[in-house]
């Protein structure tokens, strides 16, 4: 089978959706002719036309705004934000209005669209190009959340997202864009929403991760086996609505949580994590959860490398609930 | 549309009168404008070299830099995004700390916190930008209306491109300035491109100055590339905001000749025949030309100046070079007045992982709990 980057997995989704249906239609800023700022959409306007994948001029609001009214009136659109960082303008459009339209209309109307935005720290952009904003969209009812981390989710998790009946924010991390590879299936297949992803068996400490952090944690949990630690690694992948089940028989399998995330710690993702497993297996538990999460500060810039979880925090933690 | 407000035509010559600049000053404009090149060329090769992360050029811009910035008063404010940092070292932005913030070093006034680019000065009036297109516009607005209600006579000049011009910020700012009589200006740089994005793209309207109406405000496009124009058309709009005459849009055509920034191949989306027809109409030989023609520079001048300046950056970024990162503590610093005792905590939870496991940075050490 081809091997593809995480990037040409999230091309070759869009290529295989856009053949399939022509209702889908890509648009954002400079996903037209260049393809992108980090060239996800490379070759679409090419090979569909301008009808099909286009420039929008410089609204981020306005790009999701028109989304919904699209989604509303037959389209599947699948808009782009460059960054998530510059998600926030449509941040009204995304939770006041694609999220709720069908709570509100009673299930008459409903936007089935999706929203692609790069988000994640490690490549020195600042405060303003790393940001890890899935907290405040997952608090969102309405709203699905999806966050791969490999080639093949990141198809097959892009294909249900555009085949799913409600609006689905999908984060990509930009840091795993091209330095992961892996084997990627020709044609369409999906992956089901709210399913997570084993990505390593253990029975002695639950590692809950996503996006970029899974190569950090899988590090991490390599170098636990070394010192005789057995990790359970877990990609939750969709964060809402999320398989709480697996979570829970993930953390009730080892009695030992951490969970990884590089977006500030308070009431960020891990908080939920955790207030589930307190609610629905503490009886299970022999250590209290850890979180391993970016500092509650913005996202610095030459000092990324710090706030970024890295093997050796996840590490430490790992080895701080096992020996508990 | 629109008539192209302009002094010098694309070969130098006066088509205008020219404003009442004493020779030095017409000279100083020139230098001004070489400056803001030869800092281009030495931050694009620094970035090739890997010593800095990222360039937004300004190769193309001078003429709309200098003299947009030119008319304005110590106590004014200038509002920017991405490409306005050697406007600002005309007002007093030390070359020094322009090359601290692209090496995002300890001497950085922002303590290395925000990418490349983005400059500040707060003597001279000139906060920086956040990343975030066209949020300036309405920050400026507020600024300006209370320069009027505490009365300090600034007036604020709210620079945005024509990309910005499609925010909410634009709208915005331009609305209530408008509603409010706020004392400052627009200034719109069309440069041709929003990334691969093209000004003509951007707006169904024939001219963007014509946008100024809309908000009632007056409305003008100048030749970006003539400074002696802008520094007009802006001399007018401020001074038409300090005497409580309102705020203006000034449009400044002009063209982005290299890429986006240091990341970006324009070739995938423009024709080079364009960039041929926008570099015969560059902004420094045609005031080059200009100040020849008038006997206040020789031909010799343009290099003579150059190597002066290049000599000065080249000696700047040396010293900057050996500068260090911020501390770690700056982790932590500066996201409330004080740091918060959970900021102290998580960063002492942080030192001391680091150092159990043996590979600590060397640091100014854990807070007092
Ligand atoms: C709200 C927001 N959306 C998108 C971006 C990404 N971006 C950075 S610069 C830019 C184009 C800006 O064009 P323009 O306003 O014409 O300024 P220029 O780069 O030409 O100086 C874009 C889309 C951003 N920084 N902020
Ligand atoms: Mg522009």
């Amino acid at each position: 089978m081809r091997t593809l980057t995480l990037l040409q997995a999230v091309n070759d989704a869009l290529h295989t959706k856009m053949r399939e249906d022509e209702r889908v239609t890509v648009f954002g800023e400079d996903v037209g002719p260049k393809g992108g700022v980090f060239l996800a959409t490379e070759g679409l306007t090419q090979e569909f036309g301008k009808q099909r994948c286009f420039d929008t001029p410089l609204s981020e609001d306005g790009i999701v705004g028109a989304a919904v009214g699209m989604a509303v009136n037959g389209l599947l659109p699948v808009c782009e934000i460059q960054f998530q960082d510059f998600i926030f303008p449509a941040f009204d459009q995304i939770v006041s209005e694609a999220a709720k339209l069908r709570y509100r209309s009673g299930g008459q109307y409903t936007a089935p669209m999706v929203i692609r935005t790069p988000y994640g720290g490690g490549i020195r952009g600042g405060l303003y190009h790393s940001q890890s904003g899935e907290a405040y969209f997952a608090h969102t009812p309405g709203l699905k959340v999806v966050i791969p981390s490999t080639p093949h989710d990141a198809k097959g998790l892009l294909i249900a997202a555009i085949e799913d009946p409600d609006p689905v924010l999908f984060l990509e991390p930009k840091a795993l864009y091209r330095s992961v590879k892996g084997e990627v299936p020709e044609g369409r297949y999906s992956i089901d929403l709210s399913t997570v992803r084993t990505v390593r068996e253990g029975s002695d400490v639950t590692v809950f991760c996503y996006g970029a952090m899974v190569p950090v944690c899988e590090k991490a949990a390599a170098k636990a086996a070394e010192g005789g630690i057995e990790t359970h690694v877990m990609d939750l992948r969709t964060l809402l609505p999320l398989d709480e089940e697996a979570v829970l028989d993930a953390a009730r399998r080892t009695g030992r949580v951490v969970v990884v995330h590089e977006a500030p710690r308070f009431c960020g993702y891990g908080a939920e994590i955790s207030a589930l497993i307190a609610e629905n297996a503490i009886e299970y538990m022999e250590a209290p959860v850890r979180r391993v999460t970016g500092f509650d500060t913005p996202f610095p810039n030459t000092l990324e490398h710090h706030y970024m979880p890295d093997e050796r925090r996840v590490l430490d933690a790992i080895e701080g609930v096992a020996s508990f | 549309m629109a008539e192209l407000q302009q002094i010098l035509d694309e070969t130098g010559a006066l088509v205008g009168e020219v404003p009442d600049l004493s020779d030095e000053r017409l000279t100083e404009l020139f230098q001004h404008m070489l400056m803001i090149r030869s800092l281009d060329g030495r931050m694009l090769k620094l970035q090739r070299a890997g010593r800095v992360g990222f360039v937004g050029t300004a190769t193309g811009l001078e003429a709309s830099l200098v003299g947009a910035a030119a008319p304005l008063l110590p106590q004014d404010w200038m509002w920017s995004g991405l490409r306005e940092g050697g406007a600002a070292i005309t007002r007093g932005l030390p070359m020094s700390e322009y090359v601290a913030q692209m090496y995002c070093n300890s001497n950085d006034t922002a303590k290395g916190r925000q990418m490349c680019n983005h400059f500040q000065h707060k003597e001279s009036n000139y906060p920086s930008w956040s990343s975030v297109i066209g949020t300036q516009i309405t920050h400026g607005v507020g600024a300006a209306y209370a320069s009027a209600r505490r009365g300090d006579d600034a007036v604020h000049s709210i620079h945005f491109g024509d990309g910005a011009s499609s925010s909410n910020g634009f709208h915005s700012g331009m609305n209530l300035a408008g509603v409010w009589q706020a004392p400052c200006v627009f200034v719109c740089i069309d440069n041709g491109w929003a990334i691969s994005v093209k000004s003509s793209e951007q707006t169904a309207a024939e001219s963007y100055s014509d946008k100024a109406e809309a908000y009632g405000m007056p409305g003008v496009t100048v030749d970006g590339n003539d400074v002696l124009a802008v520094y007009v058309a802006m001399k007018t709009a401020v001074e038409r905001a300090r005497a409580e005459g309102g705020p203006s849009l000034v449009v400044l055509k002009t063209y982005r000749m290299l890429g986006h920034s240091s990341s970006d191949d324009p070739s995938k989306y423009r024709e080079d025949a364009e960039v041929e027809a926008w570099a015969q109409r560059d902004p420094l030989d045609r005031y080059e030309s200009f100040l020849i023609a008038r006997g206040l520079i020789d031909a010799n001048e343009r290099s003579v100046q150059e190597e002066a300046i290049v000599a000065e950056i080249d000696e700047v970024i040396h010293e900057q070079e050996a500068a260090p990162p911020f501390p770690l503590r700056s982790l932590v610093e500066d996201v409330y007045s004080e740091v918060p005792r959970h900021l102290r905590l998580q960063f002492n939870q942080f030192l001391e992982v680091a150092e159990r496991r043996g590979d600590a940075t060397p640091g100014d050490g854990a807070f007092p709990l």
